[in-house]
Formats: C-alpha cells, structure tokens, sequence
C-alpha cells in the first residue's frame, strides 16, 4: 500500500499542530464552500462527527459538516470522540475524498477500516463519491495569483501518489 | 449483448455511459428498490438529468423498483411508478406482482422487465409473467447452470437477462429472510440486507470483527481479505467445523463463458454494485466492454485486475459452472 512519502510526511510530523489545523481548515471550508451538494447527499448524517485517522502520520482530523468544524490531534492514548472513524493512508483517504477509488474494494483488502456509525460512514462515502471534489483544483482556488502553480505541483503529487492504483474514472 | 450497468449516484452513472454501458440502472432515494442506502440514489430531478444524458449518447435507462410494497403504503411504489414512467424511464424493474399489475394497467406500453427479486426461473413463472403483465424481459435468479438457461430461453416468449459480474447473493432471491432474521430489515421489504443501521466492526487484536445485531458474522486475520456482513457470508462453528455454512466471501464473473451464454439465447449481462463507487463502475464496465469485444483467449487478462476489488477478493462462476450437480 502507497503510504506518504517521509519528504511530505516530516514536515506535517514536526510543524505545529495549529499551523496543521489552519491549513486544513482553510481547506475544509473551501471544499464545502464549491460542494453545497455535499449536505444534500449526507441528508441528517451532516450532523455526524467524523474522525479521519492517516495511519501514516501521528494525526487525527475531525470534523462536523454542518458546522463546518475540523480539529487537528495528535495520536495519544485515546483518539477523540467520533460517530464515525476511518483510518488508511493519506493517499487513500484523500482518494477517497474525491472518489478516485472505491471504498468497498479498499475494505475487502484491508487497506482501510472503519468503525463507528455505519449509516453515517456510508452516507459521507456517497455524498463524497458524487462530489467532484477535486482537490488541486480547490487548492489552487485558494492560491490566488498562485493559483496555476499550486493546482499544477498538487497534480503532479497526486498523479505520483495513485501510481498504479485503481484510480480510472473519466 | 447488452451491457447492463449500475449506478447509485448521478456521478456513477456518468461513468457507467462514458464506460461504454448500453444501459443503466438505479432507483429513487427510499424503499421502493433494494439498495436503500444512505447517501446513495437518485431524487426525481437527477433522475431526469441523468436521462437526459444517457439518451443522448444512445444509451437506456432502466429503474429499479424492486422491493415487495408493503400493506396500506402502496402510495410510495405507485408513485414512484408514476414518476419513473413520466420522467421517461425505459424500462421498469419490477420484483412485486401487484406493482407489475399497476404498471400493466395504467402503462401498457412502459417496457416491464422482471427483476432478480421476483425468483422467477422457471418456464412456467416466465410464461405467467409475460402472459398476464407484458414482462419483455426477465433478469433470472443466481441459480441456473448455462445448460439450464439454453433449456430456458427455448420455452419463453421474453427477452433473458443475467448477472455476469459483481456481488453474489445467496441462492434464494427475492425469499431470502436471513437479513430479517438478524436485524428486522431485508432487502425484500426494506431495501436493505445487513443495513448500516446495524454493522459494527471492530479491531480485536489483529483480527477485524464485523458483527451484525447481535451476531458475529465473522472475524478476519491478519491481511485476510473481507467481506460484507450479511449471514449468507458468515463464517460459524457448526460441530467441530468452522467454516462458511452458507456461501464464502466471494464475488460473480463468469465472462469466461460470455460465449455459452450468447448461445445459450441470453440477451443482457448485468453488472451488480449499485452501492459501489464511481471509480469501480467505470473500471468494470470498461473491462467488460472490453472482454465483450475481444477473442475469448484475451478475455481473462482483461478482467483479472477486477478481483482485487471484489469481495473477498476472488470470484467464482457460481451456480453458472455448478460441476458438482
């Protein structure tokens, strides 16, 4: 399984974790800012509290769609209170967010679990899959007059992170 | 043949039509069809777009309304019915006699087809079924050899569709109560088998559990690949065995034998996994559209990529190849 390359994963390891929530803050809400569709699909579940857990960096990340929320944690002796919690490579959790590649088969072979609410679990997954979300393409919204470049290199990681994966879609 | 593919959301089936599908299925978002999943399936305006795309790249749209209406709420099925015929589904997929009835009545000229939920497989039910309601189509139960559909096919007066690839259910179709058995929900009444409402899966050690009410359906080892948590695939101790009692974890594909059933009068192969994501629709019906159009010597290198995203990760040609009979 594809995990973060040590030259991309150091850096999220030993930055500050307000710097790590801040970025991924910014992001968070520029997602659900392009993809209203999102809280149609997820229906009452947008309520739900999701943990993403990368097993490949010594974070946690929740969030609460309709609040528009997301904490950043570090792995300790607990991680925090969820109704719903997945846990996989970045690659693949980030795959998943724009529906690159299907949750079942990453099931079936191990590569991601889940546990929690499972009614919650499956609505994200839907209301993801149908999202288009495309992740170089929000960041690069986010760049301004960087904008090019960012969406450009976050392509180019993407692309070098799901080598060889299942990742066909049109 | 037709390549019948699935779609649980408008996105899926963009990938289902740009794959190469000749025609798509999905349902409405509540129980008239039997993936009633959370997040997953159409509202009636994406219903409308999506077939607006699909015939306009030449491709039919089929919905599913595929679960038994329940006494004193036939108003959701009917109207659901309704609503697929004036939003101008091609064809209805119908499992519940008085649903089949309704549309009969109402909609002599909507295109019916009998759904895999109905069980209908044998000449006799075929017959019935095209006799009193028009069916043009039935989608025959997991069950039969390709001998026995060759013997089928000869004494129908109705087109024959059957799964080829995808999820494999357990042998009793549209009569299964093993879901209701466990949880008070199946996918016959309710839409769902094994519903999320009641899955739980847990790390034990190195093991991952996956429980179902009160039930443990199975526990899988270290790198052990999984399945889903319905009964059928459950793994029990009966004795001294344990071991699956019903069926293993496992998926169909039996486009090994795409000639056979060409020969054997089958008109369509469906592709199972509404409740898949867009990136499996697309990699399997490509894959399929491919091994339809190859030599039969190139097919196996086309699709063999697609086990590592099936249950379990093997498949099996099922009750299709049943040598042991």
């Amino acid at each position: 399984m594809q995990t973060l390359p040590p030259l991309l994963a150091k850096p999220v390891d030993i930055a500050p974790l307000w710097l790590v929530e801040r970025v991924a803050r910014t992001i968070f809400a520029g997602v659900l800012r392009a993809h209203p569709d999102l809280f149609e699909r997820l229906g009452d579940y947008r309520r739900s509290r999701y943990c993403f857990s990368p097993s490949d960096l010594p974070l946690h990340f929740t969030v609460v769609p309709e609040r528009g929320t997301l904490s950043v944690s570090r792995r300790g002796a607990a991680p925090p209170a969820a109704d719903a919690r997945v846990e996989g490579p970045l690659v693949v959790l980030l795959a998943l967010l724009e529906g690159r590649c299907d949750a079942d088969a990453l099931f079936f072979s191990r590569d991601l679990s889940v546990t929690g609410d499972m009614e919650a679990m499956l609505a994200l997954r839907n209301a993801l899959d149908d999202s288009a979300i495309d992740l170089p393409r929000e960041l690069g919204a986010l760049a301004g007059p960087f904008s090019p470049l960012v969406a450009g290199t976050a392509r180019y990681i993407r692309t070098r992170a799901l080598e060889g994966r299942d990742a066909t879609w049109n | 043949m037709e390549l019948i593919c699935p779609a649980g959301t408008p996105a899926a089936f963009r990938e289902a039509v740009e794959a190469g599908a000749d025609a798509v299925y999905c349902g409405f978002r509540d129980e008239t069809n039997a993936r009633n999943f959370p997040g997953l399936n159409f509202s009636r305006e994406e219903l409308r777009q999506s077939i607006g795309l699909a015939r306009a790249k030449g491709v039919e749209t089929f919905v599913a309304l595929n679960t038994f209406m329940r006494a004193g709420d036939e108003a959701l099925w009917y109207s659901a019915a309704d609503d697929a015929v004036a939003i101008g589904a091609d064809a209805l997929i119908l499992a519940d006699f008085g649903l089949m009835a309704y549309v009969a009545e109402k909609y002599p000229a909507q295109r019916l087809h009998v759904s895999v939920q109905a069980s209908a497989s044998n000449a006799d039910a075929i017959r019935f079924l095209v006799e009193v309601f028009g069916a043009k189509r039935v989608v025959l139960p997991r069950v039969l050899t390709v001998q026995d559909i060759a013997r089928l096919t000869r004494q129908i007066d109705c087109e024959v569709e059957v799964f080829a690839f995808g999820g494999l259910c357990v042998m009793a179709e549209g009569r299964c109560s093993l879901s209701s058995y466990a949880t008070g929900k199946s996918p016959n009444m309710n839409g769902v088998c094994s519903p999320a409402s009641h899955v739980r899966y847990r790390q034990d050690g190195e093991a991952l559990v996956s429980e179902l009410g009160a039930y443990t359906i199975n526990r899988f080892g270290p790198g052990e690949a999984s399945g889903y948590p319905t009964l059928c695939k459950g793994r029990f101790e009966i004795g001294e065995v344990e071991g699956y009692a019903f069926e293993d974890p496992v998926s169909l594909d039996v486009i090994d034998q795409i000639d056979a059933l060409r020969a054997a009068g089958v008109s369509a192969l469906k592709i199972e996994g509404r409740q898949r994501g867009k990136a499996y629709v697309a990699e399997v019906v490509s894959s399929l559209r491919k091994a339809l159009a190859a030599a039969p010597a190139e097919r196996a290198a086309l699709v063999a990529r697609l086990r590592t995203m099936s249950e379990g990760q093997r498949t099996t040609a099922g009750a299709y190849d049943k040598r042991w009979r």
